[in-house]
């Protein structure tokens, strides 16, 4: 049976939600599902398992945490040369990227990034990729053999647990060259926020450029807090330093797939909506009745976002009692 | 790889970084982009710019010239058509292009136009190569870590801001939820995000003096490259199809007269969110 690999990443103490869509999908493809689990991601083999690795392969080493990115592509390169996976599955996060290109280039094989979908016929494998901020699908093959390198965009797949038994662990140590510690990791730096995680919340209030300014955002807190929500931001935004770059909803930033998203002052370019139209509701408020937004949205609301948001916050108050 | 310059006094010596900045020509961000049937960008017709996320990385290559006294060069591959998009960062104030063009270029995959930059980059001068996170058209964002693993460099991803201290390269780099330093030497590659400088204007001077400057054009030939290994011939992955993406449908559309903080709280209770 052909191999397929996923990369494993921690995030915040256990594995990555991506991981798990990813894993949940891989066990769908009638291919042995093997994590390659490198770092501190090492000691979750029994969750990878839980979501379809039937094998783990396992480096505990503290060179992926101290030394950024290198190292985890000497160790993915040294493995597949050995052991010659179909494909190796990244999470389009900003370490899966960086690791995913530098495998590809070095093994000088194809490479497919941010795809929503997989298929595997023997041999062959088939992604699909959404391109110009997702208004087209294009099916991509690859030319050459593999093993074929694919980063997935957050959410394509919804993380299901297995219900299998635990995973068979191979511990590995594949040789880590000096020149892999080369970029030493100094500290991290986490932006406090409170309520719930953007990618997670079930309502996202989002602001655009049309707020004014970083001033009318608290308006926007307001109301997520009282929703149980998170506030998000468009590029436009961010790029002006309004708010942080981890508020960033879109093609470079977060996607959420949340019961209600609210958006206030978004026009509603393809680059945001790739991140957002995912949602079950879509309520939108814009000046502008020509707004592209409003084409996606269950409710438009024409109107100054500076008086319809305190309205809306008021008759929510008025509501909860 | 660096160049001490200026007169050194004492042990004084100023080190310039040279820096290499990659720039693409893409379409205009307000004109919606078509696919031709080799699915391909339309590019004729087209009104055709500097990504825009690469006027950042001149303005970043600008600024770290100035300070430290070293030049930078901008490095475009695409048509000849692409020339105006290094004309642009010449008239910001780049001392220098080059210019890749080929025939045989023509639908070169990421891995096929980091090969080109690559080779073209070999035997200059550089300490630092700058790029844009993603570019508007292919927005994969794979070009510049392919690029800096030919080159076998590291790559500092992501920077929303960078400093050079002589050799030392340190990159604030963004992650999910703020940020992480990183610290390496030069050589080195560093991919840019936007909002990390406010990219200058071309001025009046500038776009004068852009035209005695050289921009050095090169081909498949010059580069010593195979056209087995770029170009839609070298391209690993192959486009079977491209088709439209299901669309939501769009609700309705009211016009706010007081009424709407009312309607948007009935409808949440509806959808239980209150
Ligand atoms: C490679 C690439 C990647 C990108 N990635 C992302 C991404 O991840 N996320 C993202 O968001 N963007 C992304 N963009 C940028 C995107 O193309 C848009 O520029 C951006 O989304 C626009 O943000 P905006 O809607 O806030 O601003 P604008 O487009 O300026 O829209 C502001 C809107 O507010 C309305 N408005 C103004 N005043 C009021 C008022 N008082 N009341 C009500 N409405 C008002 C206006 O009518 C307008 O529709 C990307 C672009 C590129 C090229
Ligand atoms: N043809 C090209 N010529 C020069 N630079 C390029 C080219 N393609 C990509 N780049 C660089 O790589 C960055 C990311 O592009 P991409 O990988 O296409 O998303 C761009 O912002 C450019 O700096």
């Amino acid at each position: 049976m052909a191999e397929i690999w996923v990369h494993a990443e921690e995030d915040g103490g256990t594995i990555a939600p991506i991981t798990l869509e990813i894993l949940t999908k891989a066990r769908s493809l009638g291919v042995e599902v093997v994590a390659v689990a490198l770092g501190s991601a090492a000691n979750h083999a029994e969750k990878l398992g839980e979501f379809g690795a039937a094998r783990v392969l396992a480096d505990a080493r503290e060179d992926y945490t101290q030394f950024f990115a290198l190292p985890a592509v000497d160790a993915f390169v040294a493995l597949a040369q050995e052991r010659k996976p179909l494909a190796i599955l990244f999470g389009g996060t900003y370490d899966g990227r960086d690791i995913a290109c530098r495998v590809a280039a070095r093994l000088g094989v194809g490479m497919a990034a941010f795809a929503s979908d997989i298929t595997v016929e023997g041999e062959s494998v088939k992604v699909e990729v959404p391109i110009w901020g997702g208004a087209l699908i294009a099916t991509k093959s690859f030319a050459a053999a593999g093993p074929h390198i694919v980063t997935f965009r957050a959410k394509a797949f919804a993380a299901e647990a297995a219900g299998s038994g635990a995973p068979q662990v191979e511990q590995v140590t594949p040789e880590l060259s000096e020149g892999s510690k080369r970029v030493r990791i100094l500290d991290r730096s986490v932006e406090e926020s409170t309520g719930p995680k953007l990618e997670e919340a079930m309502v996202v209030v989002t602001g655009g450029r049309g707020m004014g300014g970083p001033e009318n955002f608290p308006m926007l807190e307001e109301l997520a807090g009282l929703l149980g929500g998170a506030v998000g931001a468009t590029r436009a935004v961010v790029d002006a330093g309004w708010m942080p770059y981890s508020m960033q909803v879109g093609q470079t930033g977060k996607t959420v797939k949340p019961n209600v998203y609210i958006a206030a002052g978004v026009s509603g370019a393809m680059q945001h909506t790739v991140g957002m139209k995912g949602s079950k509701n879509i309520i939108s408020i814009n000046k502008d009745e020509e707004a592209p937004i409003f084409k996606l949205s269950d409710l438009g609301i024409v109107g100054d976002v500076h008086k319809v948001i305190p309205q809306i916050t008021a008759a929510v108050k008025a509501k909860k009692g | 790889m660096f160049a001490v310059c200026g007169t050194s006094t004492f042990n004084r010596v100023r080190i310039c970084v040279n820096v290499f900045v990659t720039v693409k020509q893409t379409p205009d961000l307000n004109v919606t982009p078509r696919l031709g049937d080799n699915h391909r960008v339309v590019r004729e017709g087209v009104e055709l710019v500097m990504d825009q996320a690469d006027e950042y990385g001149v303005e970043e290559g600008l600024q770290l010239a100035e300070k430290t006294g070293g030049k930078v060069t901008v490095v475009s591959m695409g048509p000849e058509k692409a020339n105006d998009a290094i004309r642009k960062a010449l008239s910001m104030g780049a001392e220098s292009g080059v210019l890749i063009t080929d025939p045989g270029l023509a639908g070169s995959d990421a891995l096929g136009t980091a090969r080109a930059l690559a080779a073209a980059l070999k035997g200059r001068d550089w300490d630092i190569v700058i790029c844009g996170t993603e570019s508007y058209d292919g927005s994969t964002g794979m070009v510049p870590a392919q690029l800096a693993e030919l080159l076998g460099v590291p790559h500092l991803s992501f920077a929303k801001k960078l400093e050079v201290e002589g050799t030392k390269v340190t990159v604030q780099r963004q992650t999910a939820d703020g940020f992480v330093t990183i610290e390496t030497e030069t050589p080195v590659v560093v991919t840019v995000t936007g909002g990390l400088n406010e990219p200058r204007y071309p001025t009046l001077k500038g776009i004068m003096g852009a035209k005695s400057k050289t921009v050095d054009t090169v081909d498949l030939a010059a580069l010593g490259l195979d056209a087995g290994q770029v170009g839609e011939g070298g391209s690993l992955v192959k486009v079977d199809g491209v088709a439209p993406a299901p669309e939501r449908q769009a609700g309705e559309v009211i016009t706010d007269e007081g009424q709407s903080g009312e309607r948007v709280a009935a409808m949440l209770v509806e959808l239980k969110v209150l």
